[in-house]
């Protein structure tokens, strides 16, 4: 399988009199073809690592290849071959909705009458044309983020690059910003992107790298991570006085990996749940048990795994 | 899926095909604020044309050049020169200063398949054409508007073109280099502090010749690009009256092109790549 990213060792220093450590030697492999979550919390290097990968920061040490092209040895025929969509609002805000996607075509080589189509035609297909010539400021947060994934995509790149594409999209937006980044991949698009919500890391991605403080934690499936926490079930069961008390007999289950008490709530991780959920229900009883809630470990509960910490703070 | 380019020259025709969509799209922007541009462009002349050669005369204040040349004579090339200047600072300096810091909007540009060099040198030459259309504007204007008499005598149109040509060029490049230099919030400081000295002090209201009663005034303008595109203009339009040489002025210029624009493109480099 060929790669559409290769890092290796890629590290980014922002000098200064306090230098910044912001990627520390992280190695990537994007494969072609892929849908890649890169996934951390606030400061953690997203932004860096997507920036060097796009020809925007300069790496300061180690190397990065894009669609087999080192970037910083031909940053404009990388930029020919990949589409960015940063973390912010880059509209140009002197011209129309049509004309940023027109112009944007015409910067990548293509003459007026097939930018002026190419233009038409993804504004059409999602869902802009009646905007076509309103101008940037006057569109919804949904809007912008929709034109700026049609401008990046207008002019056929193998590669798409967004740096957290749903900051800011309430969940109906997000959902369709879903359905536009799956209707790409499924075009053969190569799609990495950025987030720190990781139900959207699980719901979009074939491969996540979960990345904190500049390091890369761990890289794989979402469910191969998932299953790093080797809970295969978690159960939360809502009582009237969770306590101690409760909790001690139900760790000491055979499968019970770990029990949290939380707020009116307990919480159980167990190796597996066959055979054991009725032995449970029996201890929680007398404690005068209201709710039971069975699910499987998230990704969230991959970072807190990993890092011992929430990700959302 | 795109093969690899590798011959030098379709490497070049994509360099140029994105070098003209964006000036294309600078151009679009341009037309589209066209009324702005030109009201820009004509206020300040049209005022100072009016209060010096027109309500100075009138209120008995009336200022001459030493050999009876009326001042409208003295004041259009000067005036001419400093739309071209102003031009180049103002339409490329503060719209490049949001948009590397406030705005970003340039990111789409950035990303564009050229060199970042490319990209700055586009601005300059754009930059350099919106002055150009700024003196084709003014220079109508102060001939034409009747408030006082201007004699002009072009004895070189290869000396005018040659001087207008590399005033343009030096604008843009003092455009792009303080427009990558500044923060947003430094504008005014740009326009008290870099705008007013470099008008004040541009031998737009006097030649040069005449600042030697002021001896170290008359050396510390020297440092002034705009002295040059005035003092320039003077020999392409009114050599009756004191001016630099032509060759002084034109290897200045040259000089002031090129340190501004290496200035500028580093300095867009700088800001638009980490
Ligand atoms: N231009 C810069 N100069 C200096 N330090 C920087 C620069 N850009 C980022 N940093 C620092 O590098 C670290 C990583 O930043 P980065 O923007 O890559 O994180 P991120 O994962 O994208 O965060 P977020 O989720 O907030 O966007 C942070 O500590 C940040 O302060
Ligand atoms: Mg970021």
């Amino acid at each position: 399988m060929s790669l559409a990213v290769h890092a290796d060792k890629l590290s980014k220093v922002y000098p200064g009199p306090e230098p910044v450590t912001a990627v520390d030697g992280i190695d990537l492999e994007v494969p072609e073809g892929a849908i890649f979550g890169l996934l951390g919390p606030n400061g953690a290097g997203k932004t860096t690592t997507v920036g060097m990968c796009t020809t925007r920061v300069v790496p300061s040490s180690g190397r990065v290849t894009v669609t087999g092209l080192d970037v910083t040895e031909d940053p404009p025929m990388v930029r020919k071959r990949i589409g960015v969509v940063s973390q912010f609002n880059t509209l140009d805000r002197s011209c129309t909705v049509f004309d940023n996607v027109a112009f944007h075509c015409r910067y990548f080589g293509m003459g007026a009458r097939p930018a002026k189509r190419r233009a038409g035609e993804l504004l059409e297909s999602f869902g802009l044309s009646d905007k076509a010539s309103a101008m940037p400021e006057t569109l919804s947060g949904g809007m912008a983020q929709r034109l700026l994934i049609v401008r990046a995509v207008a002019h056929y790149p193998e590669l798409l690059f967004l740096d957290e594409p749903s900051a800011g999209l309430d969940p109906q937006s997000r959902i369709a910003l879903w359905d536009v980044l799956l209707e790409l991949h499924r075009s053969g698009t190569t799609i990495v992107l950025t987030t720190h919500y990781m139900e959207e890391a699980d719901r979009l991605c074939q491969r996540i790298a979960i990345i904190d403080f500049g390091k890369i934690l761990v890289c794989d499936t979402p469910e191969a991570l998932k299953q790093q926490v080797s809970a295969e079930t978690v159960v939360e069961l809502k009582l009237q006085q969770p306590s101690e008390e409760v909790a001690r007999p139900l760790r000491e289950l055979p499968g019970v990996l770990r029990v949290e008490l939380g707020d009116g709530v307990l919480r159980l991780f167990m190796r597996e749940r066959d055979g054991l959920l009725p032995r449970v229900v029996e201890v929680a009883q007398p404690a005068g048990l209201r709710d039971i809630s069975i699910s499987e470990p998230t990704l969230e509960t991959v970072f807190i795994t990993l890092t011992g910490r929430a990700l959302r703070e | 899926m795109n093969s690899p380019t590798s011959s030098a020259g379709s490497r070049a025709a994509l360099y140029a095909a994105s070098f003209w969509g964006i000036w294309l799209r600078d151009s679009h922007v341009l037309r589209a604020s066209a009324f702005t541009f030109i009201t820009r462009v004509l206020m300040q002349p049209l005022f100072f044309v009016f209060v010096f050669a027109y309500v100075f005369p009138k209120i008995g204040r009336e200022v001459r050049a030493s050999d009876d040349v009326g001042f409208a004579t003295i004041l259009t090339p000067g005036l001419v020169a400093f739309a071209v200047m102003f031009q180049g600072i103002n339409l490329v300096a503060f719209p490049l200063v949001n948009e590397i810091s406030a705005t970003r909007e340039i990111e789409d540009r950035v990303m564009a398949p050229l060199p970042t060099t490319a990209l700055a040198l586009e601005k300059l030459l754009f930059g350099a054409f919106q002055g150009l259309i700024a003196a084709l504007i003014v220079f109508p204007l102060l001939y034409f508007v009747p408030v006082a008499e201007v004699e002009v005598h072009i004895e070189s149109w290869p000396l005018l073109t040659a001087v207008l040509l590399l005033s343009t060029t030096t604008a843009g490049a003092a455009g792009l280099a303080i427009g990558t230099a500044m923060k947003p919030n430094q504008i005014p400081l740009v326009v008290s502090v870099i705008t007013l000295p470099v008008i004040f002090l541009g031998c737009v209201f006097y030649p040069w010749q005449e600042l030697a009663a002021v001896p170290w005034l008359q050396v510390v303008v020297l440092a002034n690009p705009l002295v040059y595109v005035s003092e320039g203009l003077r020999a392409g339009l009114t050599p009756q009256l004191p001016h630099l040489l032509p060759w002084v002025s034109i290897c200045a210029l040259t000089i002031a092109t090129a340190i501004l624009g290496a200035i500028g493109v580093r300095g867009l480099r700088n800001r638009v790549l980490d």
